[in-house]
């Protein structure tokens, strides 16, 4: 069945035909983190995808991916585009390169998965929080609900680990 | 016939057979905009290249545009110019479409589909479909994949490179001072450039004391959205010696060459390296010259960074050295290499790339349009006094290369040379 949520006033919707979101953004909406694993080369992929990039095999298997990583570069927006995050500056866009399968196939290479940061309960966060964070800092992920079958995952500050002093921009 | 025409296996086979013989614009609007639909955007600018070249409606038999969905098709443009086709095609795409057309538009001629091409882009930038993404683009509803992307306030273009640009400062040590000295350096060059829509001189404090807009780009970090009309006209190098001006011959291009996985190219690193790191390897070989042959570039500058990351990913300068290529002077007029010698997109315009490629038509017929006095001969007698408001031409251009851009994972170039 089609998803639908409302997320700071926008409408987000999920197609029927949309097989592989609908698979991915179901196991969000249980607060799991699922990714497609290639049921021939088993390499993890992100964002979800109908074959495998690495090796065009189109069968896959969702498997539980911890949500745990370290902030590979960022965007910090001041001046909100779209008019549902004007009101939300200054926020963080955190590109995470997940602890799982970092580093393959080839050096560079992860998971990659973008989101905002926010409070442990899925809030964005105030402008103190955002000033903490840059790249190298520990996050891990929580998840926003917008309705009971859809939710977003997001990225927040992980308290649990000592963190390295990030990099931020020179001011 | 010499043997290396004959051998269609040779990538070089092309080079110098098509020239570019006519560009055309319209002026570059803001404030109250251009007060004129894209039809008429594109009409205008089409028929100033076809004047420019020489040309009459009957000489035109083939047409290429790009929009985003916010422009108006060839169909209406041919009509309104009373052009009969033999072929045509609309694309989608914005910034490293103009060059990958000049590719199709070469390949349908050498095909035998057409004769010759007008490629155009018209846009209503800033009155109409904001380029910056606001305004109705910002309020689509968001579907399927786009919720692992807009749903984070993660949509306009200096939203989407940020990670890249971020990345280049943490890896390579670039300094905010540095990439401002893009801007600065534009701004000099649109001063000498009549119809440059900001021509004021800037400075790094300025760049630098304007309001953040996405960390790391400030406000002049940024280009300026414009309405505007574009054209250039593409047709074989025998043709074009019966043109008005000196030809401009086409020695390679490269058409939206790509990053693995540019579904989401962030997922292969390392992503402070963008698609020229690849695109070079089609755009110098097929040309046969090298990054040094070049006398000037038009690297793409959506922002200040992007015209930096391309030059160091062509190899102009080793990887990491794009910050000090950028500030030392290098690409200012009277440098070594002059960039975006009508100030780019960051003052004269923003029009998705083809006007870096007319600017360096015109450098290339050494007749660039700036204050110098017209001589005799209807050419500008050039000072070479890059002062204020004074000439902008450089001196005995050969060799030129764009170097387009679409995103950190997409590019096309094109390199030119004067007949």
């Amino acid at each position: 069945m089609a998803l639908q949520g409302t997320h700071l006033g926008m409408n987000l919707t999920v197609d029927d035909l949309d097989i592989e979101n609908i698979a991915y953004f179901g196991h969000c909406a249980k607060h799991n983190f699922h990714l497609q694993r290639c049921d021939d080369c088993k390499l993890l992929r992100y964002p979800p995808t109908t074959a495998c990039p690495f090796c065009t095999c189109l069968e896959s298997t969702w498997v539980p991916v911890e949500g745990k990583g370290s902030v590979h570069s960022y965007g910090e927006v001041h001046h909100g585009i779209q008019p549902q995050f004007q009101k939300q500056t200054p926020y963080l866009i955190l590109m995470v390169d997940l602890d799982t399968q970092k580093g393959a196939p080839t050096e560079h290479d992860a998971l990659r998965v973008v989101a905002n940061l926010v409070t442990p309960e899925g809030q964005l966060t105030s402008a103190d929080q955002v000033a903490r964070v840059g790249i190298g800092t520990r996050v891990q992920m929580v998840f926003s609900d917008l309705s009971p079958g859809l939710s977003l995952p997001q990225w927040t500050i992980d308290e649990s680990v000592p963190q390295p002093k990030p990099w931020r921009y020179p001011e | 016939m010499t043997a290396i025409d004959l051998d269609a296996t040779s990538p070089k086979h092309l080079a110098d057979k098509y020239a570019i013989v006519g560009v055309g614009e319209t002026e570059y609007m803001r404030g109250n905009g251009s007060g004129r639909t894209t039809r008429a955007l594109g009409v205008q600018a089409i028929r100033a290249a076809m004047n420019d070249a020489g040309l009459k409606p009957g000489d035109i038999d083939g047409m290429l545009s790009y929009s985003g969905n916010d422009s108006t098709f060839s169909t209406f443009m041919a009509g309104d110019l009373g052009i009969r086709l033999n072929f045509y095609m609309d694309v989608h795409g914005g910034g490293s479409s103009t060059e990958a057309l000049v590719g199709i538009a070469i390949g349908v001629i050498e095909a035998g589909l057409c004769k010759t091409v007008a490629i155009y882009r018209a846009m209503n930038g800033f009155s109409q479909v904001r380029i910056g993404g606001t305004g109705a683009r910002s309020a689509a509803p968001i579907n399927g994949d786009q919720l692992h992307a807009r749903a984070y306030g993660w949509q306009s273009a200096g939203q989407m490179f940020a990670p890249t640009f971020m990345r280049h400062m943490h890896d390579y040590g670039t300094k905010p001072e540095q990439v401002a000295m893009v801007k600065v350096i534009h701004s000099e060059h649109a001063s000498n450039n009549p119809k440059a829509l900001y021509k004021k001189r800037m400075t790094v404090d300025d760049v630098l004391n304007s309001r953040m807009i996405c960390k790391p780009l400030h406000l002049l970090d940024c280009c300026v959205e414009t309405d505007n009309g574009n054209c250039i006209i593409v047709t074989s190098a025998d043709r074009a010696r019966d043109c008005k001006h000196h030809p401009v011959l086409i020695r390679s291009v490269v058409g939206r060459c790509c990053k693995p996985r540019i579904d989401m190219h962030y997922q292969h690193g390392p992503i402070s390296t963008v698609a020229g790191h690849y695109a070079k390897d089609i755009l110098f070989p097929n040309a046969d010259v090298k990054p040094e042959d070049i006398d000037i570039t038009g690297s793409y500058d959506a922002f200040t960074f992007t015209t930096m990351l391309q030059l160091e990913d062509y190899g102009f300068c080793k990887k990491g050295e794009g910050p000090t290529y950028v500030s030392d002077g290098t690409m200012r007029l009277g440098g070594k290499r002059p960039n975006n010698t009508s100030g780019g997109h960051l003052c004269e315009g923003y029009t998705h790339g083809i006007a870096m490629v007319i600017e360096n038509v015109r450098q290339l017929r050494h007749d660039v349009d700036d204050s110098c006095p017209i001589g005799p001969d209807g050419k500008r007698q050039h000072t070479y006094d890059y002062r204020e408001g004074g000439c902008r031409q450089v001196k005995d251009v050969e060799l030129s290369a764009n170097l387009g851009w679409a995103m950190p994972g997409t590019g096309s170039s094109m390199i030119m040379r004067r007949a």
